[in-house]
């Protein structure tokens, strides 16, 4: 008889694994907590950097799962997890139970909530809006307007919020916002060509091969401007815009713009679901709340619970293509764990 | 004797809503390679008239993004257009021809044709 994998998670780390896992012969079973899989990908409508839709990945994934016949559990919330010996019994509140021999946690991550940083008038302002509001207004389709119901002609990006700050207790970057507010701005300057677009930024930092690319052409095709200096307030002005307030620091001088609609690019936070597993199965975390590994160099997705395993955003924010990576490494982790090969002993000489 | 009253500072900030941009729009459209300074500053280490004056381009062009634009011709008077600048440039910006098409867009200014 094969051996059980659960994994907990159908975001796009819990389909790639699960598809991957039973494709070597595992019997998988995925547990979702909603009423479909694909988690924060069902938001986006279209991905940097070759603005590519977000649908085509979830399909991508579907099309896996249906060739594997992979068995998903909607809907499910679990109870509690009990080791038993080198297995683990899964309860879920509808009294059911599940036995795996090992676990993968794909609980993935939260959106930054921007009305942590009051400062920034989110919820408060109605011309205050986040990237993920801003996806929304994307998927409707039809012309640009502001809350306010006006055509933008001044747009500015705020870089690193719920980032690298110290006031919301998140010290880390999230890795895919400054893409996003390159690709955000392209795409805005796109719909509404005689748009001013500023993003205001602390470091640009586009690591990856496509990122650097698509900034410039950001600036080479688009004019989209980009300021250094971190947004100390906004306020409303009587005409329902924002007056931004920065240090221009390239200037040295304090600097205020009115817009007509500011969007706060916000980042990435454990997720809420990656909490409860970690408490369920007593998980080692990181400061910062993300699931800390075994050895950060060779055993990034091995938990410090024998049989445990994790990948993607629940260890850290991490971009579509390092998921997809990730989630297959943790894949293969997971069968030389269940193989019982050698290799997996493997010792580090100081 | 001393003189007593008050003065009203000039304000630090720039406001961008005011600022006068029309240079930074000249430009945009006649040195589009303008648009591609991120700002690192090897145009001014490397610059022969800022190593003896306090010239400096990179400061000269950002303030003609954000339209602070009083001083500017006698700033672009001190470049000897040895065109160093140019040839450093990571992003390939033309500095140089900034230059030229900045005392241009001020003499069209003069002249009211912008």
């Amino acid at each position: 008889m094969s051996k059980k994998v659960v994994v907990i998670g159908g975001g796009i780390t819990g389909m790639e694994a699960s598809v991957q896992l039973s494709a070597l012969g595992y019997s998988v079973t995925v547990l979702e907590k909603e009423s479909q899989l694909g988690g924060h990908l069902n938001d986006w409508t279209v991905l940097f950097p070759n603005l590519r839709k977000g649908k085509e990945i979830v399909s991508f994934l579907e099309h896996g799962l249906e060739l594997q016949e992979v068995n998903i559990i909607y809907n499910s919330k679990i109870n509690e997890i009990k080791k038993i010996n080198k297995h683990y019994e899964i309860l879920l509140d509808n009294q059911k139970s599940i036995i795996a021999d090992a676990i993968l946690v794909a609980t993935g991550f939260d959106l930054f909530d921007a009305h942590r940083k009051e400062e920034f008038g989110y919820g408060i302002y109605e011309n205050v809006i986040t990237s993920y509001d801003l996806e929304k207004i994307f998927a409707k389709g039809g012309e640009i307007k502001t809350p306010s119901g006006i055509k933008p002609k001044r747009i500015g990006f705020i870089h690193c919020v719920g980032s690298r700050d110290e006031k919301v207790n998140n010290h880390y970057c999230s890795n895919v916002c400054c893409v996003t507010g390159v690709k955000q701005a392209m795409e805005l300057k796109t719909l509404i060509p005689d748009a001013e677009i500023f993003n205001f930024y602390m470091d640009m930092r586009m690591f990856d091969t496509h990122f650097e690319e698509l900034y410039l052409e950001s600036q080479k095709k688009y004019g989209i401007n980009f300021i250094r200096g971190r947004l100390s307030e906004a306020n409303e002005a009587i005409d329902k815009r924002i007056v931004i307030k920065v240090e221009d620091t390239l200037t040295s001088r304090p600097l205020k713009m009115t817009v007509d609609m500011m969007v706060l690019l916000v980042g990435m936070e454990p997720s809420k679901g990656t909490k409860e597993i970690a408490n369920l199965l007593n998980l080692k975390l990181r400061e910062s709340g993300f699931l800390k590994p075994e050895d950060d160099h060779t055993m990034s997705n091995v938990s410090n619970m024998q049989g445990v395993f994790f990948a993607g955003t629940c260890s850290g924010p991490m971009s579509i293509k390092y998921t997809f990576t990730d989630a297959r490494a943790a894949v293969t982790k997971i069968n030389c764990y269940l193989k019982e090969y050698e290799l997996q002993n493997r010792i580090i000489l100081n | 004797m001393s003189v007593f009253g008050f003065k009203i500072n000039e304000g630090r900030v720039i406001d961008y809503d005011k600022t006068d941009k029309r240079i930074f729009n000249y430009l945009q459209k006649n040195e589009p390679s303008f648009n591609l300074c991120i700002f690192c500053g090897s145009c001014t280490s490397t610059c022969s008239a800022g190593n003896f004056t306090d010239f400096n381009i990179r400061k000269l062009k950002m303030n003609i993004r954000r339209g602070l634009t009083d001083n500017i011709e006698k700033e672009t008077e001190k470049c000897m257009l040895c065109g160093k600048c140019f040839l450093i440039c990571p992003r390939g910006v033309n500095n140089r021809n900034i230059i030229l098409k900045v005392r241009e867009a001020l003499t069209k200014i003069e002249s009211h044709d912008i």
